[in-house]
Formats: structure tokens, C-alpha cells, sequence
């Protein structure tokens, strides 16, 4: 049995709480949230032991690994005293709000022998699988643009900050919250981009953080991205994501649904044959044990348990493609803020 | 209130089309999305529907439900059979809203009258009494929009069924059913993705033959343990089965999907959700054909 510690119990945690708990192979042992009717319902309903401090928790609470699900900003501290004391670490995404602390983070938990995992689950989705698999065995010839995409309705009129995700200081905003999910995946499926040309971080309702970000990047391999997310967009039921890459022999298009791939005349791929072929998530997805909100989120966690349980340091999401992940986030920033001064 | 427990009929409509829901093409769903831009637009459909004999539309409190429950409130002589069978929460409102303004303000919005000032404030002793009547008042505002229409089954979505189910909370489940059985006249439902495990559960909370909505198809597709097990659940144990997804979102041809599925008797009912005319008569004909000694 791998012992659990959930560290944060909002929409995330609460989610990765009953995920972990339904788990076979695991005990939640505590956890940990300072709003107290949260805290005190789940102690109540279910037994399990709260804590008012990750570190009251990491110290007290027989435990071999912790999720922790606080706001972006607190993600550092709390996982480096995690990895400190030895313990399995999962955090949601992002990792944290700069590329030098994820790579501290990084390289502490590869030091300490521990797995490590971050919550991009998109990785974890079939049809997104598929793409990455198809462009990297070279299905759609050479890679001459890759386009990412998430549109969403999270933000949808002006307000006072209610919660952290609509404060900068804390992770909040649509580049750290939503954007994150989208360079993660294109950098999952080609690699992180050498350079961003260029990119705009746009207000809609907001005042503290942006509501859509909108980026073009450069490859050394010289081909060129696209980044377009928007948290305000009330047409969308739920988050969609989706990508598009393009090569020279073909394109391939994926969301959460299907996976489409276009191929040129005269080309084939094991089972594709030339023109469209849809293969949908029904046929691309593996099963699961216990279903919450999407296969893909029980995945990630069978994935974290079992690298927990083989010591196993560089899962699918590690730490350190998490910080590939945030690096490129930064050169966004810093793209955005030279282009604002030119 | 005592609660007949009277057979769910065999065909029921959904209503995913309705709102941009479809589990296999964002395309498709976007396209139901504009087609259904008003309300009127799902009567014409639910009255296709009726007309051809399909008595209870399975559905969720989304806002343009409300109008629709309105709409038949309305039409008496119209609907004098017609039934919901309403499965809440529409998540989607919940999960938006605490994203946007967090857990206690959600509450607040979605349960006023000051439930929410006395947990935030901290009655720790009473905590599940609190739980309960924070549900008790959610499930109040939910039903409101269905007052004066008969509404005999009302469901948990799976959402909220499972998130219990994985944090180990069944005892919310028997709070659930007492509630709508004594307060509403209302039997209890759950929508799951995780039928055999629920069935343990609620049958451990003293909740013996629960109706259960749940995936069911040819190709195991959301059904959590796999087609085998289901089957084997519904042929050794007592449960009144919904089978949802029938085809697998399109990925099973119709009448292969049907007949599969009629080919298990233990299944009570079928839920399908379809936009034409033509789509609707031919599901309903299929089910018909292959449910054995059902007369049309």
C-alpha cells in the first residue's frame, strides 16, 4: 500500500482525494486544508485525519507520498519540504510560477530518489497520445507548424478578485491556469520551442491577470507554433483543447473527442490510409478501475501510484518536463513584455 | 410519504443533444449547440418524442429544462403523461462558479438563506447534520423548477455520485434517497461510471435494489471493471438498471448496439438522446423489435 498525504482540498484536491482514496493500491492517511468546513466535513465523513499545515502533516501523518493541490505560488515550498522528508511527490500543475524554481525542484527530487509527477493530464488522453505518436514516427513527414488551442468560460464578467486564480501573486490568470495545459502538450508532442517571437497576454474581465494569451514560437528545427487560449470565451460548454500539426505530408488534428489525420496522396501509416482517417476516444482510450470526471485523471494517478511504488524517478510528467514547461512559460513573459515596450 | 415503486417505462429520452454534449466530436456537439439556441427549439423535439409515445424525458436542471418544465406545467391536456426524470446537478454551473468565485461563495449563491454564514462559521458538532442540509437546500432549489410537473425519479448525477463514491461519503446517498422519497414523493437515482462498486455501496448504506443509471455497451466504453463484470452483477444481484450510451457515442451502428443490449433482460430501461425525427422512430422501432415480449 502507498500512503497518502492530500495537501489542499479545493476543486482539485478534492477531486485527487476521492481518485486516490478509491485507489487499490492506497491509503489517504491526512490531509491538510485550512478552510475548516471542507476540512472538518471529509474528517467527519470519512475518517481521515486533518492537518492545518503541510508541514504538521508531512512530519505527523504516516505517509510515503503527498499530492499537493494548493495554489500555484505555494506549490515550491510545500513540495521541497515534501522531497526533504523522503516522500513521493505529485503536484498539480503548473509546478511553479518560474522556470528556475521547477528546475530546483526538479533536480532536488531526482537527488532524493523520489518520484515526482505533475498534473498535466492531457498527456494521459488517447487521442492527444495518438497525435504524438503519429508525428514522431514521422506518419506526417516533416513537422512545418504545430497550433495550440484551449477555449473556456472561467472568467466571464468583470469582478473584484474573488479567488487566488484571479490573483497574479498566487499563479492565478489565464497563462499559468490554461495556457500552461496547452504549451505542456505541444511541448509533450515536438519538444519545448528554442525561442517565443512573440506574444500578447489580453484582459477581457480581468484586472490582476490576463483572460486570453496568444503566442508565436520558434523550433531549432526551424518550424513554427501557434498559441492561442481564452478563459473568457462563453461558447465553450467546458474547457476544450485541442492541437494541430502540420508536416510535409500531412496534418493531424486532435481534441479531447477525436483524432484526425490527413495524409497527402500516395501516403500511408500502418493502419491510415491516404485522405482522412477519425479514430475517436472510444477506440483510443484505455479503461480504468475507478472513473471520475474523465479516464484521464484516474490515469495519471494508476501512473504516480506505480512510479511511487518502483522508486521510479522520471514518470510520464516528471518534474523536469514540467519545467520545460515553465521555462517556455517564462519566455512567453518575457516575450509579451518586450513586445508591450516596442 | 410512501413511494410506489412503480416500473420505470422501458424507453426513455435524454436530453445530451440539447446542450452541445456528445462524447465522441466537438463538431457534432457545437452543431447541436446552434441548433437548439432556444427552447422551443427542444420542445419541437421532446414533442416528436411524446408524440410517438415516449412518455419521460430523463433530464437535467439546466436553465432551459426549467422552461420546458414550465412549458408542460403549461399544457396540462398536452402532457397529460408526460414525466421528468430530472438528474442533478448541472455540474458544468457548479464547476464554472467555483472556479470563477470559489467553494463557499458557490454555495452561497446556490444555497441562500444563510445555511452556508452557520458551516462557515463552524457548528463543528452537528458537521454532518450541517452536510445534509446543505444538501437538502441544494437539492430544494434544483427541484423548484419542477414543482407542479410529475417528476417520480430524481437522480444524482454522476459527477457528485462518483466524487462521493471515490471519497468514501455513502452515507450521503441514503440521506439523498430518504430526502426525495419523503419530501418530494421521489424515488432516488444514481448516474455512475462505476456501477458494481456503487451497487456495494449503496447496498451498504441499506439501500437494496437502488436504480441506477449507468454506461452500458457492446464495447465496455465507460463502464469502470469492464462489460463482464457488469453483467455478471446484473444476472447475480438486485438492481434497476438505466443503460445510458448504449452506443457508445455513435461508435456502435444502432441496431448491432440494440440488440446487444436487449439481449440482456435484467436491464430495465434504455435512455437514448436524438435530434430527428427519423432517429428517434428508428431508435425506438429497434428497441421495441428486440425487446422480447414488449408489445408496441
Amino acid at each position: 500500500m502507498v500512503r497518502v498525504g492530500i495537501i489542499g482540498v479545493g476543486k482539485m484536491g478534492l477531486s485527487h482525494l476521492a481518485l486516490f482514496n478509491a485507489h487499490r493500491s492506497v491509503e489517504v492517511t491526512g490531509i491538510c486544508e485550512p478552510q475548516s468546513f471542507v476540512a472538518s466535513a471529509v474528517q467527519s465523513q470519512t475518517g481521515i485525519e486533518t492537518y492545518k499545515s503541510y508541514e504538521k502533516l508531512i512530519d505527523k501523518a504516516p505517509l510515503d507520498a503527498v499530492v499537493i493541490a494548493t495554489p500555484s505560488a505555494t506549490h515550491f515550498d510545500a513540495a521541497m519540504y515534501a522531497i526533504e522528508s523522503g516522500l513521493h511527490v505529485f503536484v498539480e500543475k503548473p509546478l511553479s510560477l518560474s522556470a528556475a524554481q521547477s528546475w530546483q525542484m526538479s533536480q532536488a527530487a531526482v537527488q532524493a530518489g523520489v518520484a515526482n509527477q505533475v498534473g498535466y493530464h492531457n498527456r494521459f488522453i488517447g487521442t492527444f497520445a495518438e497525435v504524438r505518436r503519429l508525428v514522431r514516427s514521422g506518419a506526417i513527414g516533416e513537422v512545418y507548424h504545430i497550433d495550440g488551442r484551449a477555449f473556456g468560460q472561467v472568467v466571464t464578467k468583470p469582478k473584484s478578485a474573488m479567488t487566488w486564480r484571479s490573483k497574479k501573486s498566487e499563479g492565478g490568470g489565464c497563462l499559468h491556469d490554461y495556457a500552461s495545459h496547452v504549451v505542456d502538450l505541444m511541448n509533450w508532442i515536438v519538444g519545448p520551442p528554442q525561442q517565443v517571437l512573440g506574444a500578447r497576454l489580453t484582459n477581457i474581465h480581468s484586472v490582476d491577470v490576463e483572460d486570453a494569451v496568444y503566442a508565436l514560437f520558434g523550433y531549432a528545427a526551424g518550424f513554427s507554433g501557434q498559441l492561442e487560449t481564452n478563459w473568457s470565451d462563453e461558447s465553450q460548454r467546458k474547457m476544450s483543447t485541442s492541437v494541430t500539426v502540420y508536416g510535409t505530408h500531412g496534418k493531424v488534428y486532435a481534441d479531447r473527442q477525436e483524432c484526425q489525420l490527413f495524409l497527402k496522396p500516395g501516403h500511408r501509416f500502418e493502419g491510415y490510409e491516404s485522405g482522412w482517417t477519425i479514430k475517436y476516444i472510444t477506440e483510443l482510450q484505455q479503461p480504468v478501475s475507478f472513473y471520475l470526471r474523465g479516464e484521464e485523471y484516474s490515469a495519471q494517478v494508476d501512473s504516480f501510484v506505480a512510479a511511487a511504488q518502483a522508486g521510479e524517478t522520471a514518470p510520464l510528467n516528471s518534474f523536469n518536463s514540467a519545467y520545460e514547461t515553465d521555462w517556455t512559460i517564462d519566455l512567453i513573459i518575457k516575450a509579451c513584455a518586450k513586445t508591450s515596450r516596442e | 410519504m410512501t413511494v410506489a415503486m412503480a416500473k420505470m417505462d422501458r424507453i426513455l429520452f435524454g436530453d445530451n443533444q440539447f446542450f452541445g454534449v456528445n462524447h465522441m466530436s466537438e463538431e457534432r456537439a457545437r452543431a447541436q449547440a446552434m441548433r437548439f439556441r432556444t427552447v422551443d427549439d427542444i420542445i419541437e423535439v421532446l414533442d416528436v418524442a411524446y408524440d410517438a409515445g415516449i412518455r419521460t424525458f430523463m433530464c437535467t436542471t439546466h436553465d432551459a429544462i426549467g422552461a420546458v418544465a414550465d412549458h408542460v406545467r403549461a399544457n396540462p391536456a398536452r402532457y397529460a403523461d408526460f414525466q421528468f426524470y430530472p438528474g442533478m446537478p448541472y455540474a458544468h454551473k457548479y464547476a464554472n462558479a467555483i472556479s470563477e468565485v470559489g467553494v463557499m461563495e458557490t454555495l452561497r449563491q446556490f444555497a441562500p438563506g444563510g445555511v452556508v454564514e452557520t458551516l462557515w462559521k463552524g457548528a463543528r458538532a452537528g458537521l454532518r447534520k450541517d452536510a445534509e442540509k446543505l444538501m437538502i437546500m441544494l437539492v430544494d432549489a434544483e427541484l423548484k423548477r419542477f414543482g407542479g410537473t410529475k417528476a417520480p425519479v430524481v437522480f444524482l448525477q454522476n459527477v457528485v455520485v462518483d466524487l462521493l463514491l471515490g471519497l468514501g461519503m455513502g452515507a450521503m446517498f441514503r440521506s439523498f434517497h430518504d430526502y426525495v422519497r419523503d419530501n418530494h414523493g421521489a424515488e432516488a437515482g444514481f448516474f455512475t461510471m462505476n456501477m458494481p462498486r456503487l451497487l456495494d455501496t449503496l447496498e451498504s448504506v441499506g439501500l437494496e435494489n437502488p436504480i441506477i443509471c449507468c454506461n452500458y455497451n457492446k464495447i465496455g466504453f465507460r463502464m469502470s471493471g469492464g462489460v463482464e463484470l457488469y453483467d455478471h452483477t446484473v444476472r447475480t444481484r438486485q438492481v434497476r438498471l438505466v443503460a445510458m450510451s448504449v452506443l457508445a457515442s455513435g461508435a456502435i451502428p444502432a441496431s448491432e448496439a440494440i440488440e446487444w443490449i436487449c439481449a440482456r433482460p435484467q436491464i430495465e430501461s434504455i435512455v437514448f438522446g436524438a435530434s430527428s425525427r427519423g432517429n428517434i422512430l428508428q431508435t425506438k422501432q429497434l428497441i421495441e423489435k428486440f425487446t422480447t415480449g414488449l408489445v408496441s
